[in-house]
């Protein structure tokens, strides 16, 4: 039996996870038409590479990763592009955000897939690969897997740790996939474990959830794989908050879970992982639970990029008290700002909201310093005081007091009897303090900017005065022995010279992370220029 | 007595090597405090302070010959900053100096630029493209929206153009309840 540590904290809200647990996973029909957001993961959006009216294969890449740090978007079926246009996407704030809209025509008709023989991949070209299926983490923060299955500079990472606890109420979609796929989750996590080279597989998931423990258990027989259930607590499903559980270590302030040797996935992202490597299927569909104010709350398989209405309609209509709804869960999820924002990547639940489910709550009252709050920060952060400093607009000190460590789960509003938003503060805090450093990057910029146009325009101010002072000393005699036609002659053989050693010395750099089409697309100019050198060289050669 | 003094000679001897040499080797090129009120200004290079530039104001500043309330784009903060830094009350704006506007930055109207690079030429921090006769661009990211290319432009042609919130940029409101009617 292994030992389970607690972290500090935490709070037993309502589960309400049993009525979305009854009926299997059903798999959502076409939508009319779907919209595809191009930025669904955290790090750069994605460049679309498709244009309007261009016809599009299921599981063809319409969206090109940006960078590292971005992941490549696919069309959930075929069909035509109707639209590339800024459209309402799940966000808080509620402003457009670039999209490919896809009219289906109903063949669903896969483009060519090939799975990867991962083992004997080079593990660099597996991660681009991933990148190009666009794989992200589908526990909610959407971070590009190939980036975290980089072990990086260490030889391996040898805690893996895969992510089933699915502490949020209402949520469901990871029991059902769990219970209904264990074997495709078991299939991902081998080659997780392949990438890291981790020596050390947990599957953490709460006792809340009996039938996805067994199915579990059942899928690891014959692995060493181990499945440990950990007490019903909300945060538990944070990863560091699991971490801190199975291993009972904790990462530093501000760092990353890989400094202590330990890398957390979701169970889902493990699915989608299998399903991308074993398959050759890009990430354009995923579990969502549809809950709250409906008739028959149930999971559904649906694709990336339907409408949060057509999802909803599938539950039964909305009943007639519903004032929206909530993408993810009501701890850390956010009113959706209109219903026909589309499901992405991070979409793991939507429930409907009514008054009664959820009623607004009573006006905020002055904190009254009882510190419940600090109590139940699983953080161990000090709420009240990260309040005042966030209140004051005092963002140094809220810094000094690790706002970024607050991951922002919800459990300080919960006990606070004064009801005061405080997680709104922090987050109005950080994107303060985000702002700043923006604008002070840029600030920066322009400071170097401008001293080297200053710097510029004294250079060539001297370049001036110099070739006038030498303009007017008139041409030197020459060097005895040398006429004035050799002089010139030598003159131009050193800058020919030059300009030889500094193009032999110019080497093309930064192409280690481009896409196969980009390269070739260098070696192809490069082959020109090589070509267009050669021409050049040759008259020379034959005067 | 002859000891005594000796000792604290020597020491005196000894202490002021070991400072005459700090002096020469921790050598500080510039006042630091002007490069701390440099950081604190926002690189605008605008101009609007009477200074040219940032760093001259700055300058200024720290020699005591301006006030710290000249600088429109710092805004409210920018003084309340530089009145932490210096010790001194925070003052509104002086609005001789004009007034704090919404970050913006040059556009181009391109179909009505002759290419004459007036405007390139007065551009603090080169962030226009172009060449003579040829159409001329603005490097959105790298304009601060210091306005010195409007005035030289013989066409009108260039505008300000607010920088819009996107879902990058977009900030969480700071919370405020709505009172409702009972």
């Amino acid at each position: 039996m292994r030992q389970l540590f607690d972290f500090h904290g935490g709070v037993h809200p309502a589960q309400h996870k049993a009525e979305s647990a009854t009926l299997p996973i059903a798999a959502a029909p076409l939508p009319t038409r779907l919209i595809v957001p191009m930025h669904q993961h955290i790090g750069n959006r994605a460049k679309p590479i498709v244009s309007v009216g261009e016809r599009v294969l299921k599981g063809q890449m319409i969206g090109q990763a940006d960078g590292y740090i971005s992941c490549a978007v696919h069309a959930p079926t075929s069909g035509t592009v109707s639209a590339i246009e800024m459209a309402t996407v799940p966000h808080p704030s509620g402003l457009p955000d670039l999209c490919i809209s896809i009219e289906p025509d109903g063949a669903d008709q896969w483009v060519e897939r090939t799975p990867l023989d991962y083992a004997a991949m080079n593990p660099s070209e597996l991660r681009n690969r991933l990148r190009d299926l666009g794989l992200a983490g589908m526990g909610g923060a959407v971070f590009p897997s190939h980036a975290k299955l980089n072990p990086g500079r260490r030889p391996n990472v040898p805690t893996l740790i895969l992510n089933g606890a699915e502490c949020e109420p209402w949520i469901t979609c990871d029991d059902m996939l769990m219970r209904e796929r264990a074997d495709q989750i078991i299939s991902g996590a081998k080659i997780m474990q392949h990438m890291l080279g981790a020596t050390e597989v947990l599957i953490g998931i709460e006792d809340n959830k009996p039938e996805a423990i067994q199915a579990l258990r059942a899928a690891c027989a014959g692995t060493d794989f181990e499945v440990v259930v950990v007490p019903t607590k909300y945060p538990s499903g944070g990863a560091k908050q699991l971490t801190k559980i199975l291993t009972g270590k904790e990462p530093p302030a501000g760092g990353r879970s890989t400094e202590i040797g330990v890398q957390v996935f979701n169970v889902a992202t493990a699915y989608s992982l299998a399903r991308a490597v074993l398959h050759g299927e890009p990430v354009i569909s995923r579990m969502v639970t549809v809950t709250g104010n409906v008739e028959r709350p149930q999971n559904f398989e649906a694709l990336i990029g339907t409408p949060a209405r057509d999802l909803v309609a599938l539950a039964g209509p909305p009943r007639a008290d519903t004032q929206g709804y909530i993408m993810g869960g009501p701890m850390m999820g956010f009113k959706l700002p209109a219903d026909q924002a589309p499901l992405i990547k991070a979409t793991n639940c939507l429930i409907a909201t009514s008054p009664k489910l959820f009623p607004a709550p009573p006006p905020a009252l002055p904190c009254i310093r009882c510190t419940l709050c600090a109590q139940a920060c699983p953080v161990e952060l000090q709420p009240q005081e990260l309040y005042w400093f966030a209140r004051g607009k005092e963002f140094g000190k809220a810094q000094e007091y690790d706002l970024f460590d607050c991951i922002e789960c919800g459990c300080c509003d919960y006990v606070c009897p004064s009801h005061i938003p405080l997680v709104q503060y922090y987050r109005f805090a950080k994107s303060e303090i985000w702002a700043r450093e923006r604008e002070k990057d840029k600030a920066d910029i322009a400071r170097d900017r401008h001293e080297f146009r200053d710097y510029r325009i004294e250079r060539e101010k001297k370049d001036r005065a110099d070739k006038l002072a030498a303009k007017t000393q008139g041409p030197k005699t020459p060097v005895t022995g040398h006429t004035e036609a050799d002089n010139k002659q030598a003159a131009i053989q050193a800058a020919i010279d030059r300009a030889k050693l500094k193009r032999a010395g110019v080497e093309p750099k930064n192409v280690d992370n481009l896409p196969a089409d980009k390269l070739q697309e260098i070696r192809e100019i490069e082959a020109r220029r090589a070509q267009l050198k050669h021409a050049m060289e040759k008259p020379a050669e034959t005067p | 007595m002859l000891t005594a003094l000796l000792a604290m000679a020597g020491l005196a001897l000894f202490l002021g090597l070991v400072l005459g040499f700090a002096a020469i080797k921790f050598k500080v090129e510039e006042s630091p405090l002007v490069q701390k009120i440099d950081a604190i200004l926002p690189q605008t290079q605008c101009g609007q302070c009477t200074y040219p530039g940032c760093k001259p104001y700055a300058t200024a500043i720290a020699a005591g010959e301006a006030d710290i309330n000249q600088c429109p784009p710092g805004g409210e903060e920018g003084i309340r900053k530089l009145a932490e830094l210096l010790g001194v009350e925070p003052k509104p704006l002086n609005a001789e100096h004009g007034v704090t506007k919404p970050k913006a930055v040059a556009v181009i109207d391109e179909n009505l630029c002759i290419g004459c690079t007036l405007c390139i030429q007065a551009c603090p921090v080169d962030a226009i493209l172009g060449a003579a006769k040829h159409m001329h661009t603005v490097i959105a990211p790298e304009c601060t929206g210091c306005e010195l290319c409007i005035p030289p432009c013989p066409v009108d042609c260039i505008s300000m153009a607010p920088i819009q919130e996107d879902i990058t940029t977009w900030k969480w409101k700071y919370p405020v309840y709505s009172i409702k009617h009972a």
